[in-house]
């Protein structure tokens, strides 16, 4: 055998190998996801099973959504609930931190760096510390047990890497640009919306993407803080099934509720990814 | 090297503030300062303010109802004393170890694996990463469902296969419950520290690997002499989230053990939840809070120091 053909050979075998090693770790990452999303379609009896195999044997069905539909309020209350509460967070830390890091980037007034550092700082401080003291400011304000309360917190919980992303989107955009807009009279709003948002976007998808998981998915605060049951979100909903608050634990509903939990997760990051990622490895270089 | 540059003033902009009328200067910090009014004033309410309540509140007998009473530092005597708190921190320490640990030991190899761009090296990437954007209450259900004796798939498929007599009730024992919980963790963890790890190993230059490899150095004397050290940063960076992470946990041991088998499992937040809000000691449970605060800080803390100094690894 000639000497290319063999180094050809070898090549051949640890390609063969790496991706060998590859797809079996893939396949062991993503087996509960699609053990769990394909248990949800089963017919709900076959669903209280073990799932082996774990795909439906007995047809498609859409039972164990229908009986995940009867808890409590509703499933449409609390995937209500779930997506005001996230809506209403990705809304207020763009809102917040657009201008804020804005604020941040372009003027300079008293005390700038110590507010700067004072919010920043926040994220050294677990919110686990702090969630009485949350609970009796948010009755004092009539805050309590509102979908308005919580959200104020998470958007809170947000601010610090949010400002961070976009005070730093603001430092990459040209000071000429503001120079030859200003020169056309443009007041600071408009120049604001008009010139440097669409220069920003990435910024804010990234902020948005963020807010928009912590909050879908956030547990403990949601449970101390919304005590009345038609106020739960999806994860203290289904958290208080699983515990069997409603009765036996149905768990092939408890799957059809962990699919309607983990799809917008994952359909968000795989169209948005590149933004995703962008703030992770903001973060890592900071 | 430190980069606090990051929360420097921005000296730039103070170029175009230099205008004859001061008025106008003025104005314009007016202007600035009302574009951070916002985010100052949630920070301060939904923060600052409770945070120092949350000390406020541990130097008084605070019930839910009823008149708080100043008690001084009677709280933080009693949790000296607090048996069940202490244990809580001991299982909060041990899980917060083995975690990190199994965490990295995958996440390293992980990043390792997708650093080069080979064909499906993308997938590969996205594939490990995906259980990281489920929530940790998401992945505590469908865990919770995979560990459970009658309908999930770890017992029953191990009693298919042979390998047990009968369907071994996870949950009933704390080995079983703990180390379920951590394959869960490292499960769902582990892409995003590799997504970490890759930001450094991609910051090491391709020519003095490739200088190394020419003097002969064999790949693992390259990985401990030049990848190692060169990613201390980011390896630190990983570390401190991971152990900051652990050190909190909460959503997985209250959806999948509930605490047990036989409160076995209640980590520390897990303790303050129960004494703030199923006993409703707020003042009690506050001081528990200043308490993991403290821990908390301070390791973040030592960890920076140590991993920033070159004798530190």
């Amino acid at each position: 055998m000639s000497r290319t053909a063999r180094s050809a050979r070898r090549r051949w075998l640890g390609e063969t190998r790496y991706h060998l090693v590859g797809l079996t770790a893939s396949l062991l990452f993503l087996a509960p996801l699609a053990w769990s999303v394909l248990v949800s379609f089963k017919p709900s009896l076959e669903a209280r099973q073990p799932p082996l195999p774990p795909w439906p044997v007995e047809g498609f069905s859409f039972q164990n959504y229908e009986n995940l539909a009867k808890f409590g309020a509703g499933i449409w209350t609390y995937s209500g609930n779930s997506l005001t509460v996230s809506a209403m967070t990705v809304l207020g830390t763009v809102i917040i931190s657009l201008l804020a890091g804005y604020g941040f980037s372009r003027f300079q007034f008293p005390l700038k760096n110590v507010l700067f550092v004072l919010i920043i700082s926040t994220v050294m401080i677990p919110f686990q510390s702090i969630l009485t003291p949350l609970f009796l400011i948010l009755t004092k304000l009539g805050l309590q047990n509102t979908l308005a309360g919580i959200v104020c917190v998470y958007v809170t919980l947000q601010m610090p890497f949010s400002i961070f992303m976009m005070r730093n989107a603001f430092d990459s955009v040209p000071k000429d640009i503001e120079d030859a807009a200003r020169a056309d009279g443009a007041s600071v709003f408009v120049m604001l919306r008009r010139i440097m948002l669409p220069l920003v976007l990435p910024g804010v998808a990234t902020v948005a993407i963020f807010a928009f998981l912590a909050s879908w998915n956030e547990f403990l605060a949601a449970l101390i803080l919304l005590t009345d049951q038609k106020k739960y979100t999806l994860p203290v909903l289904m958290a208080a099934i699983r515990s069997g608050q409603f009765g036996t634990i149905d768990w092939g509903a408890v799957q059809s509720g962990v699919t309607m939990m983990m799809a917008p997760c994952l359909a968000l990051f795989l169209l948005l990814q590149r933004y995703y990622i962008r703030g992770l490895t903001a973060g890592a270089v900071k | 090297m430190p980069r606090e540059h990051a929360v420097m003033p921005n000296t730039s902009s103070a170029a175009d503030t230099i205008r004859p009328r001061r008025s106008r200067q003025r104005r314009k910090q007016l202007t600035g300062f009302l574009f951070v009014v916002p985010a100052v004033l949630l920070v301060l309410v939904f923060f600052v303010i409770p945070l120092c309540m949350a000390f406020w509140m541990s130097l008084h007998n605070w019930p839910l109802l009823g008149k708080p009473r100043f008690i001084g530092l009677d709280n933080y005597v009693s949790l000296l004393d607090d048996a069940r708190f202490w244990g809580a921190m001991q299982f909060t320490a041990l899980y917060t170890v083995v975690v990190t640990i199994a965490i990295f030991a995958v996440a390293f190899p992980l990043a390792l694996f997708v650093d080069k761009g080979r064909p499906l090296t993308k997938f590969y990437r996205t594939s490990f990463f995906l259980p990281m954007v489920v929530g940790f209450s998401s992945a505590s259900l469908l865990w919770a469902w995979l560990m459970n004796v009658d309908a999930g798939l770890f017992s029953p498929a191990a009693f298919r296969l042979g390998l047990t007599d009968k369907p071994v009730n996870l949950l009933a024992e704390f080995d079983t419950t703990f180390w379920s919980i951590v394959i869960m963790v490292v499960w769902k963890t582990a892409g995003f520290n590799m997504i970490i790890l890759l930001t450094g190993l991609q910051g090491i230059s391709a020519e003095v690997q490739e200088a190394a490899r020419m003097d002969g150095a064999s790949n693992w004397l390259r990985f401990r002499r030049i990848t190692l050290p060169l990613m201390r940063r980011t390896i630190a960076l990983a570390l401190i989230l991971s152990v900051a992470g652990s050190i909190l946990a909460f959503d997985q041991f209250y959806i999948i053990a509930d605490g047990g088998p036989r409160n076995s499992t209640v980590t520390a937040v897990y303790w303050i939840f129960s004494q703030s809000f199923v006993s409703f000691r707020l003042g009690y449970g506050a001081a528990l809070s200043m308490v993991l605060l403290l821990i908390l800080v301070t390791i973040s803390v030592i960890q920076l120091r140590l991993l920033r100094t070159p004798e530190g690894m």
